[in-house]
């Protein structure tokens, strides 16, 4: 039982530990309210780094939804929050990440690699396809033998 | 024998991505703060409140800036080193007590000793957010222009200590 005990306590994420728990203070105005709900879907709890900013209930997530609210009641634009979380926590609040530079093989590099993938193909079936093709040629001698037993059998069937 | 080479190389390109993979830990999401001036604060210190400490003192000087909070194990584990440290004279650490209260912050100061010159009361995590702050500890190196140079997200180890942190501070105070 002790041991039950103890492999729960060891369960419990170090951070959870007695932090303070922050509360949604949620906003009057059910524009803001639906806005941060759309917004928050895209963006991701840091805490908790599968969960989106909208789901989590991580201190921190309850923070930046609180801050979002505050900034959109302020005047921010979607974009201008995405552009201030990013200032502070980076790209990676961005469950879809930027396309820029650094993130270009991470955008165009599955493609690339089917391009690649579809070369190899053809290139492939292109070979073999001359080797059958080789292989299939009659020389001339059996040409001649296949005309000539043709023309029997035509005539066979004639008579 | 010749035509095995092209898909054992595959192989090992898919196997160090692989390995690099495992061995970067998801947790530590890089600062876009680095090299950036540290953010702009004030706010009321720990030990009183009627006294405020903010950005502007933390200039003219390399400092350690340690966000740490009474609630937090991890930073109970690393407070004997940063105690230490701040012994040592090696560099001036600051604290930023995050999402806590001054009764607890006092009491952790007064029992496990404190390593910190002033250390600022943050008590909404306001300022936190403006550091990036989003699994303490964590701890800023910042130089005598007050630009961040460093972030260590987690407890200091004195691995971390000795091979990253102070040669670091040496460089910028040299």
């Amino acid at each position: 039982m002790h041991r039950l005990f103890l492999a729960a306590l060891l369960c419990l994420p170090a951070w959870a530990w007695g932090e303070p728990q922050s509360i949604d203070r949620i906003s009057n105005d059910p524009v803001i309210e639906h806005r941060l709900m759309v917004l928050s879907e895209e963006l991701r709890c840091l805490v908790c780094q599968n969960e989106t900013l909208a789901a989590s209930r991580a201190g921190l997530a309850i923070d930046l939804r609180n801050e979002i609210r505050d900034l959109m009641v302020k005047g921010y634009t979607d974009k201008q929050v995405v552009d201030y979380l990013v200032a502070r926590y980076g790209d990676f609040v961005n469950f879809r990440p930027p396309l820029k530079p650094m993130t270009f093989a991470l955008w165009w590099g599955p493609f690339v690699l089917a391009a690649l993938a579809m070369g190899v193909l053809v290139y492939y079936l292109a070979r073999v396809r001359v080797r059958t093709a080789r292989t299939d040629v009659l020389s001339k001698q059996d040409h001649d033998r296949v005309n000539t037993l043709l023309s029997k059998v035509r005539e066979d069937g004639n008579t | 024998m010749v035509r095995y080479l092209g898909p054992l190389g595959i192989f090992i390109i898919l196997v160090i991505f692989l390995a690099r993979g495992l061995m970067l830990n998801p947790h530590e999401v890089p600062s876009p703060l680095i090299g950036k001036p540290a953010p702009e604060f004030l706010l009321p210190q720990v030990q009183d409140a009627n006294q405020q400490f903010g950005r502007k003192d933390l200039l003219g000087k390399v400092t350690l800036l340690n966000v740490w909070a009474s609630w937090c194990v991890a930073c109970r584990q690393e407070h004997p080193l940063l105690v230490q440290l701040a012994r040592s004279g090696r560099v001036e650490i600051y604290g930023l007590n995050y999402k806590d209260t001054r009764e607890d912050a006092m009491r952790w100061l007064n029992q496990l000793g404190n390593p910190y010159k002033v250390s600022a009361f943050d008590q909404e995590g306001r300022v936190g957010i403006d550091y990036g702050v989003y699994g303490v500890p964590e701890t800023y190196v910042i130089d005598k222009q007050g630009i961040i140079r460093y972030k260590l997200i987690g407890p200091v180890t004195p691995e971390k200590l000795n091979k990253d942190i102070l040669p670091l501070v040496k460089e910028l105070q040299g």
